[in-house]
């Protein structure tokens, strides 16, 4: 019934190589961008924005960046904590010391600083390798937020430590600072996405992501079949660095508006969005964004439950928070190891044959 | 002899105390991943949790004092009695080896033969769980653990090195006992898997799992075995952090400093785990003592790593880590 390529004809290459080629799930594409551009803004409030929308929207770029590096190069990270701090560093940097400059360009800026971050830190990836690298990594995590939290010219020499986000606008439109409306952050972080989900899907496609994923699947054999490990596993670093940078500035500047280092940029935030490719699925965009509203919506849903619905005090909620969100990842990892994208492959192939299977 | 050069030569001894108690850790760690391929992410909130239940049981607290008191209105918290530290201890042992068992049942079990890095990710989906039930059913707050273990400093060191070199040293008696305790454990853990049937076992399991399962050893015994001797460790672990700086969540963190001791050692080595260990804690406090004031100070969150880091870079698989061979 749906998802049937029969009379889906591709006549042209181009045709044949778009990113969505059977025609029921290019419309459902358009009709959600639709919904997220057109409809949402509209109705969307102070609430749905800060709880769920715009940390969903920032995580998912941050997820891309995670996954292009550890589910489609197969190098594990766990640094993006850290990485994100960069980001938001370089973007408050750049905004006080470029006032009139467009914030678009230092959000794009600051994922570039982040790349080049990143891709020094990826250096040692050439020689090691497995859950030594993923160690390894955290050596960036640690050093890079001491180093935020004992520099002071990264953050202004400001007597709290904290970097604070000034207002600052887009087409008239304020985007950052105490004064946004929710429709503009959630706007900005969307335009973001869409742009990051299209870059990221069409990398991933191309020659440069089949390197990727041949470094994945076995490096030695990728690099007997002419694929350059330094190259691949570089520009992995590389292009992970720019999205997540991109992710932390916007995580800074539009959602949280002050930071502080050790507090917003954690290891604890490594943790999360490795946990949301992992829940997602390794190696697939769509499971980035699954994996980061799984785990946005997860405490909202739970905090709801144990504080709004039985009344429980709010400490032994948050207690209880940690026992079934790590017993929800211990079981989706039994169940389904390949996470949240393959229970939705397996969706579509059963709707492609439903209603006769046989 | 100069004052600076007696002050390095404390700050080296207190840096091989504290690599001592890293290597406690990083030894957890080793026997786990050595036996069933397993990082095991949650070592450092099973000492948090072991040290937690101690604590419990010597105070007779009552196990969800805090739950049962929400759910049902009650005011329970204690039972109004003491247990003895020995007793506490063998209790505290026997809930780590029914830990061990249900971690092996219910998560490991069905999660044979997946990659690495899915085990890797459970281990910390049971670390947040671990975390999540020790404090429901101890309670969050910072306890104090005491077992009769000195405590101050060493009065003994200090007169007879200020009688020496005109300087005493600083040197806590709780690290000394540490020190003893961890050595006196290290020979116990060889004792045991060079001389027991269970111990030959375990090192048939590390070496090739499925030779093992061929000449009718159970895998399943031995993984509950390895994880309650890593249990019994990071109970050991939780003892010495615990009555070192109270039983709080910062307890847990102690596993992020023993890996880079991991690192520096390699995964599969015991004699690594301990030798990376003295490593990091004297290279730490001395990377402290001489070039932290011009830097802003509290280098230790990181040192280590980088220090580990470095080293992997000219030796891939650490200092006693197996020779990484690969093949297409």
């Amino acid at each position: 019934m749906f998802y049937r390529e029969s009379g889906d004809f591709s006549t042209t290459y181009p045709q044949d190589s778009q990113t969505f080629p059977i025609r029921f799930d290019r419309y459902r594409y358009y009709v959600v961008l639709a919904v997220a551009f057109l409809v949402i803004p509209f109705i969307i409030n102070d609430y749905w924005a800060n709880a769920v929308f715009v940390p969903f929207l920032i995580y998912a770029i941050a997820a891309i960046g995670l996954n292009i590096l550890t589910g489609y190069c197969g190098q594990v990270s766990l640094g993006t904590g850290a990485f994100m701090a960069v980001g938001a560093y370089s973007c408050y940097k750049l905004m006080t010391a470029f006032p009139d400059v467009s914030i678009v360009i230092h959000v794009l800026l600051s994922g570039g600083i982040t790349a080049a971050v990143v891709t020094l830190f990826g250096l040692p990836s050439l020689r090691i390798k497995g859950f030594y690298l993923a160690v390894a990594t955290l050596a960036a995590q640690f050093f890079l937020v001491w180093l935020f939290n004992k520099v002071g010219w990264f953050y202004n020499y400001s007597a709290s430590g904290q970097i604070s986000a000034p207002e600052r606008s887009v087409l008239g439109i304020i985007v950052t600072g105490p004064n946004t409306e929710a429709w503009a952050k959630y706007l900005i972080c969307l335009v973001f996405v869409t742009l990051c989900a299209i870059i990221a899907r069409n990398l991933t496609r191309g020659s440069v992501g089949r390197r990727w994923m041949a470094i994945r699947d076995m490096d030695i054999a990728a690099e007997i079949i002419g694929v350059n490990p330094m190259g691949a596993k570089l520009t992995a670093f590389m292009v992970s660095g720019f999205f997540v940078g991109i992710a932390g500035a916007l995580f800074f500047s539009v959602y949280l508006g002050a930071a502080e280092v050790g507090e917003s940029f954690g290891i604890d935030k490594s943790f999360l969005v490795l946990f949301m490719i992992i829940i997602g699925g390794l190696g697939s965009i769509f499971g980035s964004f699954a994996g980061a509203a799984f785990m946005v919506l997860l405490p909202v849903f739970l905090k709801n439950v144990f504080v709004g619905g039985l009344g429980w005090p709010t400490d032994l909620a948050a207690h209880l928070q940690f026992i079934v969100s790590g017993g929800l990842i211990i079981m989706f990892l039994i169940m389904e190891p390949h996470g949240l994208a393959q229970l939705w492959r397996l969706a579509k192939e059963k709707l492609r044959l439903w209603p006769f299977p046989h | 002899m100069p004052d600076q050069f007696l002050f390095a030569m404390e700050v080296i001894l207190n840096g091989l105390m504290a690599g001592v108690l890293y290597a406690l850790v990083a030894l957890g760690f080793v026997l786990i991943y050595k036996a069933s391929g397993i990082f095991n992410y949650a070592q450092g909130v099973m000492a948090l949790f072991a040290a937690l239940t101690l604590v419990g049981i010597m105070e007779g607290q009552v196990p969800f004092s805090h739950l049962i008191n929400a759910i049902f209105g009650t005011d329970i918290h204690h039972f109004g009695w003491h247990v003895p530290a020995l007793l506490a201890i063998a209790m505290t042992m026997v809930v780590m080896v029914g830990l061990a068992w249900a971690v092996q049942k219910f998560i490991f079990r069905h999660l044979v033969n997946q990659e690495p890095i899915l085990l890797f990710m459970a281990t910390i989906g049971l670390a947040f769980v671990m975390e999540g039930i020790g404090d429901i059913m101890w309670g969050a707050e910072i306890k104090k653990l005491d077992i009769g273990l000195p405590q101050g400093i060493n009065d003994w060191i200090d007169v007879t090195t200020f009688e020496a070199f005109g300087y005493g040293f600083f040197i806590d008696n709780l690290d000394i006992s540490a020190t003893i305790v961890a050595v006196i454990l290290v020979g116990v853990l060889i004792a045991f898997s060079q001389y027991t049937k269970q111990g030959r076992a375990l090192r048939a399991v590390a070496d090739d799992h499925q030779a093992a399962l061929s000449v009718g050893i159970s895998l399943n015994f031995i993984w509950i075995l390895v994880w309650s001797i890593a249990g019994f460790v990071a109970l050991v672990a939780g003892i010495m952090w615990g009555a070192k700086s109270g039983v709080q969540f910062s307890l847990s963190l102690i596993a992020l400093k023993a890996l880079p001791v991991l690192m520096l050692g390699g995964f599969t080595s015991i004699p690594g785990a301990i030798v990376g260990g003295l490593i990091i804690g004297v290279g730490e406090k001395l990377f402290e003592f001489l070039i932290g004031p011009m830097v802003g100070g509290a280098t230790e969150n990181w040192f280590a790593y980088v220090l580990a880091l470095i080293f992997l870079v000219f030796r891939p698989q650490g200092l006693f880590g197996e020779k990484i061979i690969e093949r297409v």
